[in-house]
Parts: C-alpha cells; sequence; structure tokens
C-alpha cells in the first residue's frame, strides 16, 4: 500500500466519520445545553419562591410593627371615675372604673362631637381601642391625684381605623361594605390635621399577651413561652446530647446493643414531629399528670425532638477532632476519660454548639407537637414558671392566622417577621461561631 | 420543707463534701515522702468528686424509690378503705379520686388540725368554695375523715423520706471522707460513675422509642376495643361524629382510607414538583456551576429548609391558594374556580418548595459520592458533561439516590402545619387534585385540639393514626438507610 493510497483511503475514512460526529454533536451540544438550561430553570424556580415566600410575608407584615395612636388631652372625671367619692378610703373603685367612657369622651371632646349624640357615640367608641382602658387605669392607679384634671394621653385607635390609616382598606367601596364609615375617615382625617394622629413603633405587638381585638394582641405571652421551652431544650437536651455522644464515640465497643442505639437516634431524626407531640400527651401529661399548655411540657418534647441532631453533630464534631490528639493526650498519661473531657470535647465545643444553635432554631420555628399538649390557649397573663399555661410564637401565629379580622391577618405576618428574625439571628451566631473557632486539621 | 429545698441542701452537703475530701487528700499527699516510693493515686479533685458522688446519688435514689413506694402505699391503703364503704369498684375509683381532691383541698385550706376539721362533706365544699378551691358537689361526710388521714399520712411519709435521705446524704459523706487513702483509686471509682451516666444518656434515644411505641400502642388497643380494626383499616368513610363531654359515645366510622389516600395524594404531588427541581438544582450546583455562584445560591435555597413549616402554610393559605384561585378563575374566562383555594395542589405544590433543599443537599452528598474516576473516564472517552451525568453519574448515583427520595417522602408524609393550613379537613376520596382533602397528620391534630373526653374513641383515633403514621415512616426511613449505607460501602 502506497502512502498516497493510505491518505487517501484515511482522508476518506475521516470525512466520512467527521461527517457523522458533525451531525451528532450538534444534537449532542443542543442537549447539553437544554440539560444546563433545566438546571438553571430549577435553581430559578427555587429561588423564585424564595422570594415570593419572603416578599409576601415582609410586605404583608411590615405595617404590624406601627401602630396608629390618638393623642389628645384626657379628661380624668371624677363624676365618671369615681361617682361616690369613695376613692381615699376603697382605692378599688380605681380599677374597675369605667374608662372606656373616658376615652371616648375625650377622643370625642377633640373631634367637636357632643356626648349626647348617641349614634356619633357609638361611632367613637368603635374609633378608640378598649385597649385604652388598661392605659388610662396605669394612669391613674400610678397618680391618683390625676384625677380630675386633664392632661395629654396616647390612647390606642380600634384596628380598624388603624388599617384604613395605614391605608389598607379601599374607600372607593360604599360605604356598608367596609368596616369605617365615612364620618370615621372624616374624624380621622381632622384628627390628623390636628396632628392628633400618630404611628409609633407598636412595641404592644411584643408586650401583649392574647387578646380578641387584634390591636391589643400581642406575642408577649408567646415570647416568654418560647423562651422558656428553648432553656428547657438547651438545659436538657444539651448535656445529654453530649454525654450520649462522647459515649458512642469514644467508649461504646461496637456491639449489638450500641448498634441498636445507633439506628434508633438515627429513627429519632426522621420521625414526624407530630408522633413526639403524642409521646408528650400519652407520657408527660396522661401519665405523669404535669399540666397542659405548660411550657415544661413543651420544652421536654422539643428536647426529645432536637435530642437526634445534637447527637449527630456532636458526634460529627468529636470525629473531626484527629486522633493524633488523642494519642498525645493518653500517651503523656491521662486516662481514657481525662482524654475526652480534657482534650477533646473542648476541641470539638464549637462544632458542639454549631449543631446545638441548629436544633434550637429547628425547635423553636416547630408548631405540630405544641399543638397536641394544649399549647392553643387563650392566655393573656404573663407566664411567671414554666409550669403556667402558655403559648409558644409559632403556636400563636397558627392561633392568628384562624382569626377572621383584617388586621389579624397584618398581625401574623409581623409576628412571622419576628420569628424569622429570631431564627436568622440564631442562625447567624451559628454561622459566626463555625467561622471563628472552627479549626481544620 | 419542699422537694426543691431537699434537693438544694443535699448537693450543699455534696459540695461541701467535695471541699473537704480534696483538702484531706491534699493533706495526705503532701506529708508523704516520696521518696519512700508511696505516691498517691488520684488527684485531689477526685477524691472531692468521689465524697459527692456518695453524699449526693444514694440519697437522690432514695428519694425516688421513696417517693414511688409511698405514693403506692398512700394508694392501697385509699383504695382498701373506699372499698370498704363501696362494693362497685368503677364508682370506687371515683371516690378515691374524690378522697385525693378532699386531701389537697384540706392541705391547701389549712385545715388539717383536730379542732379545725370540717365535720361534713358540705362544710368543706362550703370553706373551699369560699378559697376558689374546686372539688367535687356531693361527697360523703366519712371522704373528709379519710381525706385527712391521708394528708396526714402523706405529710408523715414525707418527714421519714426527707430524713431517712439527709441521713443516707451525710453517711454517705462521712463513709467517702472516712475512706481517703493514698491508694484509694478515687479517679477509677468517679470515672466508672460517669461512664455509666454516659451509658444511661445515649440510652434515652432508646427509652424515647420504646416510648413512642408504648404510648402509642396502648391507645391503640384502647381504641381497637371500641372499634373494629377491619373497619378502621379498611374503611372509606371518615366521620367520627364528636361526641360532647360526657354525653357518652355515638357511633361514629374511623375509616382509614380517605386520610391514606390524601397523605400519599400530597406527597405524591409535592414529590413530582420538588424532585426534578431539587434533583437538577444539586447536578448544576455541583457539576456546571461557577464557585462564586455555588456561593451565593447554595446558602439561598438552603434558607428554604430553615424556615418553619407553618410560614409555608401560611404563604399557602395568604398568598398561593387564592392566587390559583383566582387563576382558575381567569381561566375559565370568570364563571368557575376549578381549584378550590385548599386543595391538593396547593399543599403539594407548597410542600415540594419544602423538600426542594431536603432533595438537593440529599441528593448532593450521593452524586459527590460518586468516585472522581468514573467522571473523568467518562468525560475522556468524548461525552458531554451531560451525558457524563445522565449515562454515569445518575446510574452509579441511583440507588443513593433512591434512598434519599425515600427520606423526602417520609418527610413529605409526616409533615403537618402545610397540610393542617392548606390541603382542608374534608375527609373525601377523589382524583381530583384541586379539590381539597384531608391527611393524617391533620386529622390527628383535628381531634387532639379541643376539650374532649380522653377516652373516647374519638381521642384515642389519634394515636391509632399517629401509630400508623409512625410504622409507615419508620419502614420507610429504616429502608432507605439500608439503601444508603449498602451503596456507600460499595465505593468505600
Amino acid at each position: 500500500m502506497t502512502d498516497a493510497a493510505m491518505n487517501s483511503t484515511s482522508a476518506a475514512m475521516g470525512a466520512r466519520t467527521t461527517s457523522r460526529r458533525d451531525f451528532g454533536l450538534k444534537k449532542r451540544h443542543r442537549a447539553e445545553a437544554l440539560f444546563r438550561f433545566y438546571g438553571v430553570a430549577a435553581i430559578t424556580i427555587g429561588l423564585l419562591f424564595l422570594v415570593l415566600l419572603l416578599g409576601s410575608i415582609i410586605s404583608k407584615g411590615y405595617t404590624a410593627f406601627v401602630q396608629t395612636s390618638i393623642t389628645v388631652p384626657v379628661e380624668f372625671t371624677a363624676a365618671i371615675i369615681d361617682k361616690d367619692n369613695k376613692r381615699a378610703t376603697d382605692p378599688k373603685v380605681l380599677v374597675s372604673a369605667n374608662y372606656p367612657v373616658v376615652a371616648r369622651n375625650a377622643v370625642a371632646k377633640a373631634l367637636g362631637v357632643s356626648p349626647d349624640d348617641k349614634a356619633a357615640m357609638k361611632d367613637i367608641a368603635q374609633f378608640v381601642s378598649d385597649g385604652s382602658r388598661s392605659i388610662l387605669r396605669q394612669i391613674v392607679l400610678a397618680d391618683p391625684s390625676v384625677v380630675g384634671t386633664t392632661r395629654p394621653v396616647t390612647l390606642l385607635a380600634a384596628a380598624d381605623i388603624d388599617s384604613a390609616n395605614k391605608g389598607q382598606i379601599d374607600l372607593s367601596v360604599t360605604e356598608d361594605k367596609r368596616k369605617v364609615s365615612d364620618l370615621q375617615v372624616a374624624w380621622l382625617n381632622t384628627l390628623k390635621s390636628q396632628g392628633a394622629i400618630s404611628t409609633p413603633f407598636n412595641w404592644g405587638l411584643l408586650t401583649f399577651g392574647a387578646s380578641s381585638r387584634p390591636e391589643t394582641a400581642g406575642l408577649g405571652v408567646a415570647l416568654i413561652g418560647s423562651l422558656y421551652m428553648m432553656a428547657i431544650v438547651l438545659f436538657s437536651a444539651l448535656p445529654i446530647g453530649v454525654a450520649a455522644s462522647v459515649y458512642l464515640e469514644e467508649f461504646a465497643k461496637k456491639n449489638r446493643f450500641t448498634d441498636f442505639i445507633e439506628v434508633n437516634i438515627n429513627n429519632l431524626a426522621a420521625v414526624p414531629s407530630i408522633v413526639f407531640g403524642l409521646l408528650g400527651l400519652a407520657v408527660f401529661i396522661n401519665f405523669f399528670g404535669l399540666p397542659r399548655s405548660a411550657p415544661i411540657v413543651g420544652g421536654m418534647v422539643l428536647a426529645l425532638m432536637t435530642l437526634p441532631t445534637i447527637i449527630i453533630a456532636t458526634r460529627a464534631a468529636l470525629r473531626s477532632v484527629p486522633p493524633s490528639i488523642r494519642s498525645a493526650a493518653l500517651g503523656i498519661g491521662a486516662s481514657k476519660m481525662q482524654m475526652v473531657f480534657d482534650h477533646v470535647l473542648p476541641l470539638a465545643t464549637p462544632g458542639i454548639l454549631t449543631g446545638t444553635i441548629i436544633g434550637l432554631a429547628r425547635a423553636l420555628g416547630e408548631t405540630a407537637p405544641l399543638l397536641l399538649i394544649g399549647m392553643v390557649a387563650f392566655v393573656a397573663n404573663t407566664p411567671n414558671t414554666p409550669f403556667d399555661p402558655a403559648t409558644a410564637l409559632p403556636v400563636q401565629i397558627y392561633m392568628w392566622t384562624n382569626e377572621a379580622e383584617r388586621a389579624f391577618v397584618e398581625r401574623t405576618s409581623g409576628a412571622i417577621i419576628v420569628l424569622l428574625v429570631f431564627l436568622a439571628l440564631m442562625n447567624i451566631i451559628a454561622i459566626v461561631l463555625r467561622r471563628r473557632f472552627e479549626r481544620r486539621w | 420543707m419542699s422537694g426543691g429545698w431537699l434537693v438544694a441542701i443535699i448537693l450543699g452537703i455534696g459540695a461541701v463534701t467535695y471541699f473537704f475530701a480534696a483538702q484531706r487528700a491534699r493533706a495526705q499527699a503532701d506529708g508523704v515522702d516520696r521518696a519512700k516510693g508511696v505516691i498517691p493515686h488520684s488527684l485531689p479533685a477526685y477524691h472531692g468528686w468521689l465524697g459527692f458522688m456518695f453524699a449526693v446519688l444514694p440519697a437522690l435514689l432514695f428519694l425516688l424509690v421513696w417517693s414511688l413506694v409511698s405514693g403506692a402505699l398512700l394508694e392501697a391503703r385509699v383504695h382498701s378503705e373506699v372499698s370498704a364503704h363501696i362494693a362497685d369498684s368503677a364508682s370506687a375509683s371515683l371516690s378515691v379520686g374524690m378522697v385525693h381532691n378532699v386531701s389537697d383541698a384540706l392541705v391547701q385550706l389549712n385545715l388539717l388540725a383536730a379542732d379545725k376539721l370540717p365535720q361534713t362533706y358540705a362544710d368543706l365544699k362550703q370553706s373551699a368554695g369560699a378559697a376558689g378551691i374546686v372539688i367535687a358537689d356531693s361527697g360523703e361526710d366519712y371522704m373528709v375523715t379519710l381525706g385527712a388521714q391521708v394528708a396526714n399520712d402523706a405529710n408523715t411519709y414525707r418527714l421519714i423520706g426527707q430524713g431517712l435521705a439527709l441521713l443516707f446524704a451525710l453517711s454517705g459523706a462521712a463513709f467517702a471522707y472516712s475512706r481517703i487513702k493514698l491508694r484509694l483509686r478515687a479517679r477509677n471509682q468517679v470515672e466508672r460513675v460517669v461512664l455509666w451516666s454516659l451509658l444511661g444518656a445515649s440510652s434515652i434515644a432508646v427509652l424515647t422509642t420504646v416510648g413512642i411505641i408504648m404510648s402509642m400502642l396502648g391507645e391503640t388497643i384502647h381504641f381497637f376495643s371500641d372499634v373494629n380494626p377491619i373497619n378502621f383499616f379498611f374503611g372509606t368513610v371518615w366521620d367520627p361524629r364528636f361526641a360532647a363531654a360526657g354525653s357518652g359515645g355515638s357511633e361514629g366510622q374511623f375509616g382509614l382510607i380517605p386520610l391514606l389516600a390524601g397523605t400519599l395524594y400530597i406527597a405524591l404531588v409535592s414529590m413530582l414538583f420538588a424532585v426534578p427541581v431539587g434533583l437538577m438544582a444539586a447536578i448544576y450546583m455541583g457539576e456546571y456551576a461557577s464557585r462564586r455562584v455555588r456561593s451565593v445560591v447554595k446558602p439561598l435555597l438552603e434558607l428554604l429548609a430553615g424556615i418553619p413549616t407553618i410560614v409555608y402554610g401560611i404563604f399557602a393559605v395568604v398568598t398561593l391558594g387564592p392566587f390559583f384561585r383566582d387563576l382558575s378563575l381567569a381561566l375559565t374566562g370568570g364563571s368557575f374556580a376549578f381549584i378550590q383555594a385548599q386543595s391538593v395542589f396547593t399543599a403539594g405544590i407548597v410542600m415540594g418548595v419544602m423538600l426542594i433543599p431536603v432533595v438537593s443537599s440529599l441528593s448532593d452528598d450521593v452524586i459527590t459520592a460518586v468516585p472522581r474516576a468514573m467522571r473523568d473516564g467518562s468525560l475522556a472517552l468524548g461525552s458531554t458533561r451531560s451525558e457524563t451525568i445522565r449515562k454515569v453519574i445518575l446510574p452509579a448515583a441511583l440507588p443513593g439516590i433512591v434512598g434519599a427520595l425515600l427520606l423526602t417522602a417520609s418527610r413529605a408524609i409526616g409533615e403537618t402545619m402545610i397540610v393542617v393550613l392548606a390541603a382542608g379537613v374534608a375527609a373525601r376520596l377523589t382524583i381530583n387534585p384541586f379539590e381539597a382533602m384531608t391527611t393524617i397528620t391533620v386529622k390527628i391534630v383535628n381531634q387532639l385540639t379541643g376539650d374532649l373526653e380522653f377516652n373516647s374513641p374519638q381521642t384515642l383515633v389519634a394515636f391509632a393514626l399517629g401509630l400508623t403514621l409512625f410504622v409507615l415512616t419508620l419502614g420507610m426511613n429504616i429502608y432507605a438507610l439500608y439503601i444508603v449505607r449498602k451503596y456507600r460501602e460499595q465505593y468505600e
């Protein structure tokens, strides 16, 4: 075979295969591009939903952080507060006095409405929140000499007026189909022009207890309940979880029983949270007779739920400590226990804490098990001990979603923002801990 | 003296013992002539801890046992006294409860002294009512005297128990103190106790599982004594007929099938949404995305996993549900909203969004576990990257991905808050994904929130549902872990 012949055959072959390959390549590159596009589309869908989720919550909820207030001169009329003039001998009359009337009269006076005009007074009653009662009562109880004098007081506007002031009520709808009358809108504008309307930061959202009126409903009880539960989770699940991990990672012999424990922990991590609620109900409440709705029970249920998370994180942290540390400690004569508690555990601490905080964050957002142990309760009073009835942050959010009033939708989203802020803070702390203290060997 | 104070005192005794024992050990060690070859075995702190343990542990253990034993003794006594008055066993147990209430009320009212003790039940009821303490309306007079005896006995038992516990603490402390010697192997003894407590801590996980199974099994058996298991597992009608407390149980129907169908249907819809999206996101992030893109996008997607499920539920109710309804209304020209605001579709999509990061992080683990050599080999043979992924990596990772999907599906089945808010409460069997269906978890929440008689089938059914859910998810998890583990061993 000559060179020329060989060249020509190889050229011919090359031409044939090249053309075939070219044909295939185009198609294959198209498939490649399509595949890539699917990937980008998947990520876009994920991010889109993230934006939608956070956007819808924040756009609905940020207004909950301000509350329309009315500052008017309030006349603490002795004839209304203390009809029979007994306050010197019986201070109790000041507790049960008819403060809403005082508030209504004050607003009526600022608006130039006569207190005898029954129809207008009815509208005024819906204009000022009934929560003004406690504001005025506090002022009078703190300083009984205020009775009979006049002083400016900041009162809460009713929820519908608050919504109207925030522009959430469509005023183009006919009057009988919306919750705010034209007269009330006119009053609102009058008061605005007088400079009596203000929208300060809504501290009540963070401090009030449960209430059927949106403007006086707050997360106070829920925050305290959640705080108790987080403390219980931290102080029970962390020590037990660390002890269990140390045993499994450093001491346990490989045998059937240890295997059984490991399988158990892995499964507990995947058991639906609501099952832990059933456990809490059957064991802690029905068997041990602990009170319903109490943070102590909620805390223990959440602790059991968080335990596998903490154990898994702690074991990973212990594993990442290099064996040379262990050998060195044993080599200079430390006992195994001393090696673990004096050397390995301190080095694993950042990892353990990171895992614990992430576990706590999950426990903070958990709702389902708490519903079953009766945390869905209307609790208006601040709980003093973990044995008192309380609610939790996510449960309070759930309860507010069942309220029909427009203003509760705003509060629900506002409460979610509060919850998300707490979760974000915890996660940031976890990330900072990891960045600052984690060592790579 | 209340229990809390007693425990505090015992712990205080322990702390003092620690201090003195450590000091004694230190003094002994200082006085020794090391040149003669006698060296102390343990550091002083270990002697201290040993003292602490001797002082505290037996005393606390004794308190625990004592409180159980004395409670049982009291209970037996009340039972025998009450059954002397009443023959009927059902009302006897009711009376036992009343006696306990009477005795609590007497303690709270401070009426235990012989001269202050009310003569009749009516007298007690009156003074209890005045103090705002609620006791049963109609009781017998013997209950007052018996209640007083019970309260007095309980007090006596408590005092004896507390005295003995203190005695245990002090004698334990003294014993530990007297034992301190140079060659006492204090460290080994302390370490043995610590080791046992570590073992105890790790068995809590087992105890939890046992607790879950026992509690649910017990209540479920109770439930099946009222309702035929066949009617539960194969019944197609769910109509529990809430009986108001005390009105006696009216027959309800507890068919699991509609709930199970709803659960699986919603899980299926969510998986159909989450699996392609999550898997493709993981593949893109692992194979295509640049380092910069990955470092931004990955944490953002993981944010989805950190958002509590209640937030997803509210998103479904407030935003997505109404949007789908309006969309369907617009598609039909405003005549008929074929997607209901609460529907399988809405719940499934929202749950799918929640599952995206779960799918993507699980499959990311699996994909990166495929050995580098297989990928490089495929690329070297001239295949494109997508071909490598589709024809080499995915088949190799398939068992692991199936395991990951099983784990994800078990999350979907056990999810509660999203479906409580977005799926609806109507238990029906339908094939239309745009209608509302309900799930096992929703019904567990429904049956157990609110004031209900605890022993009625209406509430007990929640435990049967819970056990079904537990068994279902446990089976899936065990199988998934088995697959994942088996698969991992292939390459390592």
